[in-house]
């Protein structure tokens, strides 16, 4: 599904990622774990398609085709999801007409027709119950003066909603207590299937307990140095990064 | 003196027509009459005598045009004006075929309203909104007139008001704007031609929306409006004005004035979606839209409220003010106002407490594009007596682009101890962030900016009523057109 090509990438002159490959197939979840500022946000941002940063070398392959020309809303389009590590405020916009917007946006470029205001009235009941969040959610501004934890479980709300292919997930469990990190992650493995793609960045092996990955990379200064299974994560939460490094 | 003359599109408006996104800027061909540009005391005797208007209003124009002549153009506002020739401009245009009913209106105008959204035809009628349509610097028909008078309303054009209720516009006309207020007033005042009036007898709510549709279509010529609320006693009346013109090369000027007044426990809400043609992408043609709008809370308890949302015009030069002078009465002042381009807007209000625990609150919303100057001006005067007045103020502004400016500029008097001010001002910038973050979410990225923008205008917003939001949301996504990428 997702070839990342020996990957180099800068911001503002410096160079972030420097020659970073990792292919992910349908149906499998991967985990990226790695030190403070070694790349992971960079690397999120640079698969959702995000502007500043500048692809020096190799190429991204989504489902057969590079993305790197494409705009960030025909990646999402396409099925590319991105949970931020710091999710966004627009004051003024409401929550639930953002997502009406958002999924319709998405379906209108499928070529599916346009849910109705009822039709979108009952998906994001279910959805917003199934991720136990209160329905006053929706009247509220996006993301404005929602709690940390709120704003992560917002994200999975989107994700659940627009029903991506391939999703990043950049810290969702941080700042999570105990049961909203397992509501996440019954969030992330109801939409779990054959056809559909995860990376899921975290510092914490806690979460691949809830989401149990088939893989685990560990990113240092812009490079996987090294990948294996659950276990890695175990060892990593053991002993550190320093062994890796260097 | 009167001459004839058939417009016609020119090639250059017709290629401007083409290239750009202002929907509005067609010209209706039919035959007009339209005087010589310039301005005396014969146009003035010419409109007076057309109007069949009392001696008395005839006075009241030359003793404006009096004053008008021995004062200077203001030039406070932070707005570049390429000079205005007052000769140049031709004082009244108005189709040569005046109808006397809405069958007798011309095809070609009832399908410029149609391209408007106005539909005037009886059968397709806006429900629950009454229209008083103004083409140029006529009054051409006002919708469900019999029906509201059967409440005792009065909503007609200022012309017929002027023949059917001499006594009340006499008693009210220059009441709360004096004819020497300002300069643009003071023109308007000698050479005003046609516009609205409302009367809402004592006691009476208003069951539907009240609106006028101000529409310039020949060229070189000037709009000068004149409108006239009276909310009597415990009455209560929501107004709103739209206004579009044609596109042409050469700028337009429209310098209306607009007086409410509200007794005890009355309220009149005015709102206002003005969308003027705003010029090219150079700052080429366009409309200058020089207005004068204020209302005086003379009963206790009463309430005048301004909404305003301004898209269009290459300059914008107005700041609808409350003189609260009953006890507890509340002045609000709600503004939108986008300069994409090289528009530039000089707007905001003035509050004058009078009387005891008057409110008044002020959110303006300026948004800047392109090359846009946006600027808000106002003014919270409590004077000696106005015991315990308050006033909120949220000015706000937004930025997109690095070439567009946006300032501010409170003014505050105040001769009472026991007043409450509260002033807040940010500025910012759409955030790359923001976009991003909708993008993501699968919007296109004008779609995501329009979106940020709504959101920053929602508190205004939500001051208009329903339908007109939804258009004014609409309108601003439109004005945004080309502002990213
Ligand atoms: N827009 C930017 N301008 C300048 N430097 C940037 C920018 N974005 C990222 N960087 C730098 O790139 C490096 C990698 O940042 P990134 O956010 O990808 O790290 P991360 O692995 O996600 O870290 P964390 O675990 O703290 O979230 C950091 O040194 C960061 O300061
Ligand atoms: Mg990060």
């Amino acid at each position: 599904m997702l070839d990342i090509i020996n990957l180099h990438a800068e911001v503002e002159g410096k160079k972030i990622l420097q020659g970073l490959n990792l292919k992910i197939n349908k149906g499998e979840i991967h985990s990226i774990m790695g030190p403070n500022g070694s790349g992971k946000s960079t690397l999120a941002s640079i698969l959702a398609g995000k502007e500043d940063y500048e692809v020096t070398d190799g190429d991204i392959i989504y489902n057969g085709e590079s993305i790197l020309e494409l705009a960030p809303d025909e990646r999402a389009q396409q099925g590319i999801f991105l949970a931020f590590q710091y999710p966004i405020e627009i004051p003024g916009v409401s929550n639930g007409y953002f997502l009406k917007e958002a999924l319709n946006s998405i379906n209108e470029a499928r070529g599916k027709p346009v849910l109705k205001p009822v039709e979108f009235g009952k998906l994001i009941k279910e959805k917003i119950k199934k991720l136990k969040m209160d329905d006053s959610f929706l009247k509220r501004s996006l993301n404005e003066g929602f709690s940390g934890g709120e704003k992560k479980r917002n994200e999975i709300l989107q994700m659940a909603i627009l029903d991506p292919i391939f999703s990043v997930l950049d810290e969702t469990d941080s700042g999570l207590d105990i049961d909203a990190l397992q509501i996440v992650a019954d969030g992330v493995n109801s939409l779990r299937g054959p056809e559909k793609a995860f990376l899921v960045i975290t510092h914490y092996q806690r979460l691949l307990d809830y989401i149990v990955p088939d893989f685990v990379h560990v990113l240092v200064n812009g490079k996987i140095v090294k990948s294996g299974d659950k276990g890695l994560a175990l060892e990593l939460e053991s002993k550190g990064y320093s062994w890796l490094e260097g | 003196m009167v001459e004839e003359l058939k417009i016609d599109n020119d090639q250059e408006t017709k290629d401007m027509l083409e290239n750009s996104e202002y929907k509005y800027g067609f010209v209706t061909p039919i035959e007009q009459e339209i005087i010589p540009k310039g301005i005396n005391e014969d146009v003035l005797r010419y409109i007076s005598k057309k109007k069949n208007e009392p001696k008395w209003l005839l006075d009241f124009r030359l003793k404006a045009y009096e004053k008008w002549k021995k004062m200077k153009e203001p030039s406070w506002a932070k707005l570049k004006i390429e000079p205005i020739d007052y000769n140049g401009i031709s004082y009244f245009a108005a189709p040569k075929e005046m109808p006397k009913s809405l069958d007798e209106i011309d095809p070609e105008i009832i399908d410029t309203y149609n391209k408007l959204g106005i539909p005037l035809e009886e059968q397709k009628k806006l429900e629950g909104v009454a229209v008083d349509v103004v083409f140029d610097s006529v009054s051409l028909v006002t919708t469900f007139k019999d029906k509201l008078a059967k409440l005792g309303i009065i909503f007609c054009s200022f012309s017929d008001a002027i023949i059917e209720h001499e006594e009340l516009v006499k008693k009210y006309l220059g009441r709360v704007i004096p004819s020497g207020d300002n300069y643009f007033a003071a023109l308007n005042a000698a050479a005003f031609t046609d516009g609205s009036f409302v009367y809402i007898p004592k006691g009476v709510k208003c069951p539907m929306e009240l609106s006028t549709y101000f529409r310039i279509n020949a060229e070189d010529t000037g709009q000068f409006e004149r409108t006239l609320i009276i909310a009597e006693e415990g009455s209560s009346v929501s107004y709103l004005e739209g206004c579009t013109a044609p596109k042409r090369s050469t700028s337009q000027l429209h310098a209306a004035c607009v007086e409410l007044i509200a007794f005890d426990d009355a309220t009149i809400k005015y709102s206002t979606i003005q969308n003027w043609y705003p010029g090219d992408k150079n700052g080429k043609g366009g409309i200058y839209n020089f207005v004068t709008k204020r209302g005086n809370c003379v009963g206790k308890n009463s309430r005048i409220s301004w909404t305003q949302v301004e898209t269009g015009s290459a300059i914008t030069w107005k700041y609808p003010s409350c003189i609260l002078s009953g006890d507890n009465s509340v002045g609000e002042f709600y503004s939108v106002a986008l300069t994409n381009n090289k528009q530039q807007a000089d707007t905001g209000t003035k509050m004058i407490h009078l009387g005891k625990n008057t409110k008044s609150t002020i959110v303006s919303k300026g948004i800047s594009a392109g090359f846009g100057q946006n600027i808000y001006r106002g003014l919270v005067e409590v004077s000696e007596k106005a015991e315990n007045a308050r006033n909120y103020t949220v000015c706000d502004s937004i930025l997109i682009g690095e070439n567009c400016g946006a300032h501010t500029f409170p003014y505050i008097e105040v001769k009472n101890p026991s007043a409450q001010l509260e002033h807040e001002a940010t500025t910012s910038k759409v955030g790359e962030d923001q976009i991003f973050y909708c993008q993501q979410r699968g919007m296109s990225e004008e779609d995501a900016l329009s979106l940020i923008v709504n959101g920053f205008c929602k508190e205004v917003f939500r001051e208009l009523p329903f339908e007109f939001a939804v258009e004014a949301e609409r309108l601003l996504s439109v004005s945004l057109e080309g502002s990213v990428g």
